[in-house]
């Protein structure tokens, strides 16, 4: 292999940027989606557990299409074929904006909130059905023992899958550059398009990736030590 | 018409989007999806067997080497894989591999990575004693393993497999950016060329890829139950 290797390309200067600036791109991104998939999950996931058929039925729906479907091809439908479907005025709202962006949170959100709220019902679940039965007979509402004795258990259960999620998302958002968000991958390719000098423009993308998920694998190692151990050993 | 919508620019061309140009040209859309998730899951198969086993491995150079390899990878977008792949085995290659195989090499790797924790979880879910009674009846390590414990942890595997072969066809969406020809792919094309219908195309591919990983989804469901109701007999 005749390949000369100048690694000055990623190091510093104009490229550089680009890849930090990317790097900013991404970990925005992923933090937008995380925290709106959270809270879609939650809904979904309150509704997936409603006594009221439709709701649940609706919900239940939600979770298979959205699990079952390649987040790139919700990423094209969005980008490209969400005008027709949405109302006209959110749509000239969009345009305004980043919609390269608005069109990656909102694809990345919807995906993810269908697992996050797996994730918090499987959560719930777990707690021992008496636990609800002991609350109520000793005086407390549903909701008051939902919110007092089953969620507070039952969210300290679901932090592991969600910050896995969130592992997932971030290495998700790299399908964002398909609609042109400038995010890192989209950096790293840019790179290499100018410069030919693909191997150090992808190492350095990999190192990062490698690094965002080592630093939230260790969350999940740090959570499980400092919460959940001491709780089980009890 | 349904709902505003003109699904006709997909009624027109139905065939294109299920086998791209086959019988005259090669095969495209569905049927390359399935081609690639099905080639990719049976070599990440192997590929995760031997990582998963390699990872169980008694020896600490092999054991955290092979950790060192899945956590990579793992920690990689399948994206970043893929242009790896690209990029690399030309070079390494001397050029001439069709894209088709990139992109199957790529989701290989991946999976393998993925795959290799659910055999170790597999193995590592055998009770321990498993493997001291088969060595006291007078087996090697090895043959244990072989015979023993990997048969059962095997069939536990099972509805996992699946699951992965819901993801491997999901993911076969991304062998559209390097121009192969699956139902992505295809349906891109078929935008380009026709501008008015983007909803209507996509929401009939999100459909059919619903289809099929939904289908599977439910197999791994049954496959779990009936798994879960052997073991209860």
């Amino acid at each position: 292999m005749h390949y000369h290797f100048d690694w000055a390309v990623v190091t510093g200067g104009k490229y550089y940027e680009w890849l930090v600036s990317g790097v900013y791109v991404t970990v925005k991104l992923s933090l937008v989606s995380i925290a709106l998939s959270f809270l879609l999950g939650l809904v979904i996931a309150v509704m997936r557990m409603s006594r009221f058929g439709p709701v649940r039925w609706f919900a239940h729906g939600y979770l298979e299409f959205f699990r079952n479907t390649p987040l790139l091809v919700q990423m094209f439908f969005w980008y490209f074929g969400s005008y027709k479907i949405l109302p006209q005025s959110v749509n000239d709202w969009l345009v305004k904006g980043d919609f390269e962006f608005a069109a990656a949170v909102i694809a990345l959100t919807i995906y993810t909130s269908a697992f996050i709220a797996e994730d918090i019902r499987s959560g719930v679940r777990s707690i021992p059905k008496e636990q609800m039965e002991a609350a109520r007979s000793s005086g407390f509402s549903y909701i008051r023992s939902m919110r007092y004795i089953i969620l507070p258990q039952a969210v300290r259960l679901t932090i592991p899958p969600l910050i896995n999620q969130f592992l997932n998302l971030m290495k998700n958002s790299s399908l964002a550059m398909t609609i042109g968000v400038a995010e890192l991958m989209y950096q790293a390719r840019q790179v290499e398009s100018y410069t030919f000098k693909g191997f150090e423009a992808f190492s350095a993308a990999t190192l990062v990736y490698l690094a965002m998920s080592f630093v939230i694998t260790g969350l999940m190692t740090l959570y499980d030590r400092m919460v959940l151990q001491p709780i089980k050993g009890r | 018409m349904i709902g505003g919508l003109d699904f006709t620019v997909v009624w027109k061309d139905l065939p294109y989007f299920f086998l791209g140009r086959y019988p005259k040209g090669p095969l495209g859309g569905v049927g390359l999806t399935l081609y690639l998730a099905v080639v990719s899951l049976f070599l990440s198969f192997i590929g995760g067997l031997i990582l998963g086993l390699l990872s169980v491995s008694r020896n600490r150079l092999i054991k955290w080497g092979s950790s060192a390899v899945i956590q990579t990878i793992r920690g990689m977008p399948l994206l970043m894989v893929i242009f790896w792949m690209f990029f690399l085995l030309p070079s390494l290659l001397g050029g001439g591999m069709p894209a088709s195989w990139t992109v199957i090499t790529a989701l290989t790797l991946f999976t393998s990575s993925y795959m290799s924790e659910i055999v170790r979880a597999g193995i590592l879910g055998i009770p321990k004693g498993q493997t001291e009674a088969a060595i006291s009846t007078g087996l090697s390590h090895r043959q244990a393993m072989l015979h023993i414990i990997l048969p059962q942890a095997l069939r536990n595997m099972i509805p996992s497999f699946v699951n992965q072969f819901v993801s491997m066809i999901k993911d076969t969406s991304l062998a559209f950016i390097v121009g192969v020809s699956e139902l992505t792919q295809v349906a891109t094309q078929m935008n380009n060329r026709t501008m008015l219908y983007p909803t209507e195309i996509f929401l009939f591919i999100a459909v059919i890829y619903f289809i099929l990983c939904f289908a599977f989804t439910e197999l791994s469901r049954w496959l779990e139950r009936r798994l879960a109701y052997q073991k209860a007999i």
